[in-house]
């Protein structure tokens, strides 16, 4: 039978607090069109929702942690180490985690076909990374620290530097899309989607840090961004009978 | 409150292809010559109903027998199924388009004991997306499992009609996902 209406609570998602932005954010334009509206309904967390993928070495090749040497040819740019550790809510390690990433070069331009920005490409440089964390957690990238680029979001915006990451997490609730920036961009304060994220802590995690001990002496600078993955609206089922 | 610790979530932007679409992570969990294989076919749509051609869809369900690939089903009554992750990633480049190749998943417990129709999870990414949406595909020639899912039926009936596919007419089945505006797809907090 169908419900005459949702038993089940339901939350508007601008009153859900925590790290995640809002999916309406207007100063963000491509939101307009794209952010849902309707409450979120909440349901139990189901053998559905606290289970998820998990992927072996087979969905890893030999130099897919190191964007510098996917071509016959080196970058250009700035050489770094970009490497951090995955961790549960609970701050135990996630070992085994797939992590992809992808990225604009050195100049700020993507390989895709609908990046127009006039900088040029680079033969030698793809911009797509993936590795599994080891038992401790860590993962570890060797690339080119990705330019600032401009995009028709309000006019002259540039988007701060930034590499995406994907992960996966233990479960289907937490997979976790975000973009790692680097310290004291002066960009910042004029991106949106960096200020999407309303908690002023939550936004500096996303926000890696110098770290000379990760750092190939002669070689690359290193980067540290370590990554919390967690259910954001994890509750029990024992909860959710009063409405 | 405090602070939970996660890392926030951030939007793949209008390049995700790079970093999402490649091998072998796809949209074929089975072999197209699986003669359980059905063919999920649907459109990625904005406010407006246009087509969204900067997103993934990604599903994540139980294999034909009910069971999750997945260290927290350890259930005996069905046996995991050698080769089937149950994990499949779609680009909507060709005018908001996905299309996925899979099995049937079977019915799934509801943790108050009881069971729930077969569904897959559904993950939305897109340019403009700041965060994942996330709901559920349940399927049209299951009626009477319909009618009996917790969540379905804990849904108003507009609701719940979002998240049941259609049956097309060469038998694959269509699941349009609408990301705002009249008819929007439920979603649900994760």
């Amino acid at each position: 039978m169908d419900a005459e209406r949702t038993t089940f609570p339901i939350i508007a998602d601008l009153d859900r607090q925590g790290a995640d932005p809002p999916y309406d954010f207007p100063e963000y334009v491509g939101t307009r069109l794209r952010a849902p509206k309707e409450p979120l309904v909440i349901v139990p967390q189901t053998l559905s929702e606290l289970t998820g993928p998990a992927f072996g070495d087979a969905a890893v090749g030999e130099f897919d942690n190191d964007l510098t040497r996917q071509h016959v040819g080196q970058p250009l740019g700035e050489r770094i180490v970009v490497a951090g550790r995955v961790l549960g809510c609970d701050g135990r390690p996630l070992g085994g985690q797939l992590v992809e990433i992808w990225q604009a070069n050195a100049a700020g331009r993507y390989l895709h076909v609908v990046d127009t920005h006039d900088a040029p490409l680079d033969p030698s440089f793809s911009g797509a990374g993936r590795t599994l964390t080891d038992g401790d957690g860590w993962y570890r990238f060797t690339t080119v620290k990705p330019g600032a680029y401009p995009w028709k979001n309000h006019p002259n915006a540039w988007r701060p530097n930034h590499i995406h990451f994907s992960l996966f997490g233990r479960a289907f609730t937490e997979r976790l899309v975000t973009q790692m920036y680097f310290p004291g961009d002066p960009l910042f304060a004029y991106d949106p989607i960096f200020h999407s994220i309303r908690d002023e802590q939550a936004r500096e995690r996303l926000v890696s840090n110098l770290d000379l001990s990760l750092t190939e002496a002669d070689w690359a600078l290193g980067y540290r961004f370590d990554i919390v993955l967690g259910s954001r609206d994890a509750t029990p089922l024992e909860d959710l009978h009063d409405d | 409150m405090t602070d939970s610790g996660l890392t926030g979530s951030q939007t793949v932007g209008p390049y995700l292809s790079i970093g999402l679409l490649r091998n072998p992570i796809t949209a074929r969990l089975v072999e197209e010559a699986d003669p359980r294989a059905i063919r999920i076919r649907g459109r990625l749509l904005d406010g407006l109903g246009d087509p969204v051609p900067d997103g993934i869809v990604e599903i994540w369900q139980a294999n034909a027998a009910g069971r999750y690939n997945h260290p927290s089903d350890a259930r005996l009554e069905a046996s995991l199924e050698e080769g089937f992750l149950g994990f499949g990633r779609s680009g909507t480049a060709d005018e908001g388009r996905f299309e996925f190749v899979t099995v049937k998943p079977g019915p799934v417990p509801w943790p108050d004991g009881g069971l729930q129709a077969p569904h897959l999870l559904v993950g939305v990414f897109a340019r403009g997306l700041l965060k994942r949406a996330v709901t559920r595909m349940y399927f049209p020639d299951e009626g009477a499992a319909n009618a009996s899912d917790p969540v379905l039926s804990g849904l108003d009936r507009r609701t719940r009609e979002t998240l049941i596919a259609e049956s097309a007419g060469d038998g694959s089945l269509h699941f349009d996902i609408r990301l705002q505006g009249a008819g929007q797809t439920t979603f649900f907090a994760t």
